[in-house]
């Protein structure tokens, strides 16, 4: 199959997935809830409907190629951004380092990445920003929480923008005999990650009774974590024609992700919890906010990167 | 004219997007009564915020109360203040003003607008979370007695854009709408405004 056949087959699949789960949402709601309002059946069908949009958006982007793919994750770190930024304890000195963050280092990172300068934009902001930022704040002569501050500024750097920016940059890679296709490793991983999030939900919802972390994000259960984890695996190994793997080497890639991609939430709920907040934002009808939606992405990107570049580049 | 309502869907276009602003109506609906929107200060931005978040045909006809010392200077300044969000502009100095801004205010209102104040006459930049009430709020209350006074707390706009600086950053905005206040006939000044500043305190979100 050609690249642009095998990803009409993907969207076609996605498509067949969302319509039966619309369809399965909708019975849900006409013979279980027999139309009334019921809180787990409505917020399903809202994230089903939030599905048919983010499915729409990201195939919307990827007609236009690397350009749409750039310009989408732009807007996806700047609205991450800014939803983490909101919830984060910032004085009037931030201020200056606040509006260079969303203003120059953010569309600089995707700079980069579309110039494919990978020197750069894999230590732009764990070096340059890192050092430059304090040095901002620091310039406002306000010492209160200093050390706070520039932390948490350089953390919502890290991950809503060099942590995502990770997913656009699988297009650098040259990865021989896969030249054209590189699009299709972004929608492996995304699918992969994002799937194992609604198995998860759904293992857990139909089997969870073990509280995996309690403290941390009490919906989460150990036979959801097995059950959505080791299903998003099996996804993943069945994809294995759409990446440069192997089926083997899919499957450990896709365990790899998903494992990444269920800390990586753990650490944000975390984060969430710390702030007593229950989402990030209230973009995503029945998701909350973008990063309620990323937060697996957003640990996993990283990684499957380095991995890829490393032994198949 | 068209320029002029272009301006303005762009002012609050931009508004909105810059800081996904919501408006939740805990203490009543988005309905046509005329009314009096009070709100704490932060910002510039805040009457753009309030504004924004109105349905457009609540928007077209409230009239945010500026101070004219700030919202004249400057040909686009003014431009914004007069044509594009129609601003009711006041002198905040009693030793050179020529019109009293109650008569001003009440003069909108008997026209049929609502409006938007911010009674602590002034951003705050203190770390306290609202300064102490300017009298003009009971004053307009006494001039209008069957206006509602509905207060709108608004969560983050000052750190959108802090007083002198010229750049916003994008940080999400909440605007909480609470029950409407209407001036009883015993209330005097000072419990009027102790009543209004508190109904504005309850909305705020509670954070460390």
């Amino acid at each position: 199959m050609t690249m642009r056949q095998q990803t009409m087959a993907l969207f076609a699949g996605i498509g067949a997935v969302l319509v039966i789960a619309s369809l399965v949402g909708y019975a849900l709601k006409t013979f279980v809830a027999k139309g009334q309002p019921h809180a787990v059946i409505d917020n399903l069908n809202a994230r089903i409907k939030a599905w048919w949009v983010m499915v729409l958006v990201i195939s919307g982007a990827f007609l236009f190629g690397k350009d749409g793919v750039i310009v989408l994750f732009l807007f996806i770190s700047f609205v991450a951004l800014r939803e983490f930024m909101t919830l984060t304890y910032t004085r009037s000195g931030d201020h200056n380092a606040l509006a260079a963050s969303f203003f120059i280092v953010l569309p600089a990172q995707y700079f980069f990445i579309y110039i494919e300068w990978y020197g750069l934009y894999s230590i732009f902001i764990p070096v340059y920003a890192f050092l430059i930022l304090p040095i901002l704040e620091v310039t406002a002569g306000d010492t209160t929480r200093f050390l706070e501050r520039a932390a948490k500024l350089q953390w919502g750097l890290m991950v809503c923008v060099f942590c995502i920016s990770h997913v656009p940059a699988l297009l650098t890679l040259a990865i021989p005999g896969y030249q054209g296709r590189d699009i299709l490793l972004i929608v492996f991983l995304v699918l992969v990650v994002q799937s194992s999030d609604v198995l998860q939900y759904v293992w857990g919802k139909l089997f969870g009774k073990h509280r995996i972390a309690p403290d941390v994000s009490p919906s989460k259960t150990l036979e959801g974590l097995v059950g959505g984890v080791l299903s998003a695996t099996a996804l993943g190994a069945a994809l294995w024609w759409i990446t440069p793997f192997t089926v083997w080497q899919a499957a450990l890639m896709a365990f790899a992700i998903n494992v990444m991609g269920f800390l990586g939430g753990l650490v944000m709920s975390a984060i969430k919890r710390d702030r007593g907040v229950k989402d990030w934002g209230h973009m995503i009808e029945g998701h909350g906010g973008m990063l309620d939606r990323l937060d697996s992405v957003v640990f996993a990107a990283p990684v499957f990167f380095h991995a890829t570049r490393y032994w198949w580049t | 004219m068209i320029l002029d309502t272009l301006g303005a869907r762009t002012l609050c276009g931009f508004t909105r997007a810059l800081t996904g602003a919501r408006i939740l109506w805990l203490g009543c609906a988005p309905d046509a009564t005329q009314r009096v929107y009070f709100g704490n200060h932060g910002s510039h931005g805040d009457f753009a915020l309030i504004w924004a978040c109105l349905p457009l045909e609540l928007r077209n006809r409230t009239r945010p109360v500026a101070g004219a010392d700030y919202w004249c200077s400057g040909v686009l300044r003014k431009y914004v203040a007069e044509h594009l969000i129609n601003a009711v502009l006041i002198d905040r100095n009693p030793a050179t003003r020529t019109l009293d801004p109650i008569r001003q205010m009440a003069g909108a209102i008997e026209g049929g607008d609502s409006l938007i104040v911010f009674p602590e006459g002034t951003r705050n930049t203190t770390d306290a979370m609202l300064l102490p009430f300017k009298s003009g709020i009971y004053h307009l209350a006494h001039a209008c007695p069957d206006v509602e006074f509905v207060p709108v707390w608004i969560e983050n706009s000052r750190r959108v854009m802090p007083k002198g600086k010229l750049l916003p950053v994008p940080l999400l905005c909440t605007l909480s709408v609470g029950a409407p206040i209407k001036l009883r006939a015993d209330e005097d000044k000072d419990a009027f405004i102790e009543r209004t500043r508190r109904a504005l305190l309850d909305l705020m979100p509670a954070e460390s």
